[in-house]
């Protein structure tokens, strides 16, 4: 076991390591930063100066390894834009988007594996088919079109919901929180709405693919001859197994939201990290992509990470290599 | 029974299944849209010319106000929003397509590399694909088209860049249980150069899987294509797709002008509704394995 995690910890450092440099060389090849920190107006002189403080004139070896020794200690340098450390800017925005995430992956779940057990149980039912519809049509559909029209039928012609921000937020262990405030939630309904779909459409599938699995299985047919309800067959014999499929793909999914938290959050302007990437996306403000690259990066070796070993932890049949 | 099809397993369930029957006439439908899209609308909507300003923000014709000329309404430009999505969906299909060709082409060339030949090629081809798919592939294609500007060719490259990892992970699986086969061996001692080995014999045997990751990568890319223009990294706006045409009926959204942005939004959510119905039908029938 703690030759395996050594084995990760290596591996997971390596990749870090990779995105590094790809991030590096693909910032480098594009477009010059010195024109982003210089007024219009700017001298040679002066961008010549700008330049070498930015350490533009150094080889690209030499930029890299700058590059490399300020991010491992967490030196990420100043926004163009704002004119703060790029880290700090991201941090503050984080909960905002970790929030977002959650509730809309909780929603996902909650509405996913109901449904999942059950068109699994009765594939050939009606309802099922009508699930199973709906699921495909979920994947089939731009999260970013479905945002706009809740928005215009929640918030634009009925009024129920607010179209954009976060709302309230009240502070739990230094972290401002919309979830905590009723107004918070509020505003977090549609936009996690949104996330949710596509994520709810893939679990959905997954549980019920790994229910009709399982429903062949010697042990559920005993667990139906001994007379156990059709709740526990389902959900305490049938599902408990299903379920590895689903942690494996949770890791993904989880990935997948942070990802297309940066599209919901532009739509409805809610103060994550995704809409701050796309921002600067916008304003080439390139340390705060940066940052944001490197942290999704670290966060999604942390999850694939997390869920090997869960998959381990609930299917004792895999052991650790 | 009399019928158009030869009677082979195929047809027989494909006639029976509602799915592939629905997938392939919305698959149909959008494939005709797209051919003919120039001579079904009377106006371009490329050409300022033929453009007229007082014809904006018309609603669709069934709506008060609506002009039987614009059936689905006009935008600020008076622009007709039935032409600007037929023409919207002609680029936003022709770059899943073309992507999707050149993907699955790249893919299926470096899967063949890794399983053949084994070692250092194998490693460095199978290294790079892992990392990748520990990433979505969105966030990859936003990071790259952040990198390199927009264009139609960009997003061409950017979704080829997250697009071939999955035919190069499946051809390079079933590459190595083919080798394996007695066939293969056969041709070896037989003494078939190794490249004709792979064309002749290896690459028809490993083609089938690819099939249903193609017809669905089709779809995934319009929507990912469909999500950059909407960012602004996609298409530029002199041709824009789909998901642009959203992106700019977004910005009237709050003035109660739904209509530029829904129809374009429905448009896309047809088509990949009916790749994916096919796509799950060519699933089941071409994976026994998951009957």
């Amino acid at each position: 076991m703690l030759g395996y995690l050594l084995k990760r910890l290596i591996q997971m450092t390596l990749v870090l390591w990779i995105v590094s440099v790809i991030v590096f060389l693909m910032m480098s090849f594009t477009g010059d930063p010195v024109f982003m920190v210089v007024p219009i107006d700017a001298s040679d002189a002066e961008i010549a100066q700008a330049r070498r403080l930015l350490g533009l004139d150094d080889s690209l070896l030499v930029q890299y390894w700058k590059f490399l020794t300020s991010l491992v200690q967490g030196d990420f340098g100043q926004s163009y834009v704002f004119r703060q450390p790029a880290m700090t800017l991201i941090l503050e925005r984080l909960p905002a988007t970790v929030e977002l995430v959650l509730v809309a992956m909780v929603l996902a779940i909650a509405v996913a594996i109901p449904l999942g057990v059950y068109a699994g149980a009765n594939p050939q039912g009606r309802i099922s088919r009508v699930i199973m519809a709906g699921s495909l049509l979920g994947i089939s559909l731009p999260g970013f079109w479905v945002g706009m029209v809740l928005i215009y039928l929640f918030a634009v012609n009925w009024g129920m919901f607010p179209s954009s921000g976060r709302g309230d937020t009240a502070e739990i262990l230094g972290l401002r929180l919309s979830v905590l405030t009723w107004d918070g939630w509020h505003h977090v309904v549609l936009p996690a709405i949104t996330l949710s779909l596509a994520t709810m459409a893939i679990i959905l599938r997954i549980t019920r693919a790994g229910m009709m699995e399982v429903g062949r299985q010697d042990f559920m047919k005993f667990a139906r001859a001994k007379g156990a309800t059709r709740r526990d067959v389902l959900y305490r014999h049938g599902l408990k197994n299903a379920l590895i499929p689903v942690v494996t793909i949770f890791g993904l999914q989880l990935g997948d939201l942070i990802a297309f938290a940066t599209i919901t959050e532009t739509i409805f302007s809610w103060p994550g990290m995704g809409k701050l990437l796309i921002d600067s996306i916008y304003r080439a403000d390139r340390p705060v992509i940066v940052v944001y690259l490197m942290l999704v990066a670290l966060i999604f070796v942390v999850i694939n990470f997390l869920v090997d070993v869960i998959y381990t932890l609930i299917d004792p049949r895999i052991r650790l290599k | 029974m009399v019928t158009g099809f030869p009677e082979t397993e195929f047809f027989h369930n494909y006639r029976r299944s509602a799915s592939a029957i629905i997938g392939s006439a919305l698959m149909v439908l959008f494939a005709v849209a797209v051919l003919a899209g120039p001579f079904l609308v009377a106006q371009n909507p490329y050409d300022i010319a033929s453009l007229n300003l007082m014809d904006s923000y018309k609603p669709p014709m069934w709506l008060a106000g609506g002009d039987p000329q614009f059936p689905l309404g006009t935008d600020g430009q008076g622009r007709d929003v039935w032409a600007s999505v037929l023409y919207g969906a002609r680029i936003s299909l022709f770059i899943g397509v073309v992507a999707m060709l050149a993907s699955c082409t790249i893919g299926t060339l470096l899967g063949l590399i890794a399983g053949f030949h084994g070692g250092l090629a194998d490693a460095v081809i199978m290294r790079i694909a892992d990392i990748q798919l520990s990433f979505p592939s969105i966030l990859i294609a936003l990071f790259l088209m952040s990198a390199v500007g927009t264009g139609i060719d960009k997003v061409l490259i950017a979704l080829t860049a997250v697009g071939w990892v999955v035919y190069a992970r499946t051809v390079r699986g079933s590459t190595l249980s083919e080798i394996e086969k007695e066939y293969v061996q056969a041709a070896k001692v037989a003494g078939l150069p190794n490249h004709k080995i792979i064309r002749k014999h290896v690459l028809p045997n490993v083609l089938t899987p690819l099939i249903v990751i193609a017809t669905i990568q089709v779809g995934t890319f319009v929507l990912i294509e469909a999500s950059l223009s909407f960012l602004g990294v996609g298409v530029p706006i002199t041709q824009p797709s789909l998901g642009l045409l959203i992106k700019n009926g977004f910005d009237v959204l709050f003035s109660g002008l739904w209509w530029t942005s829904v129809f374009p939004g429905l448009a896309i959510m047809m088509l990949v509704f009916g790749i994916n119905l096919f796509g799950d039908f060519l699933r089941d029938e071409l994976n026994p394995r998951l009957k």
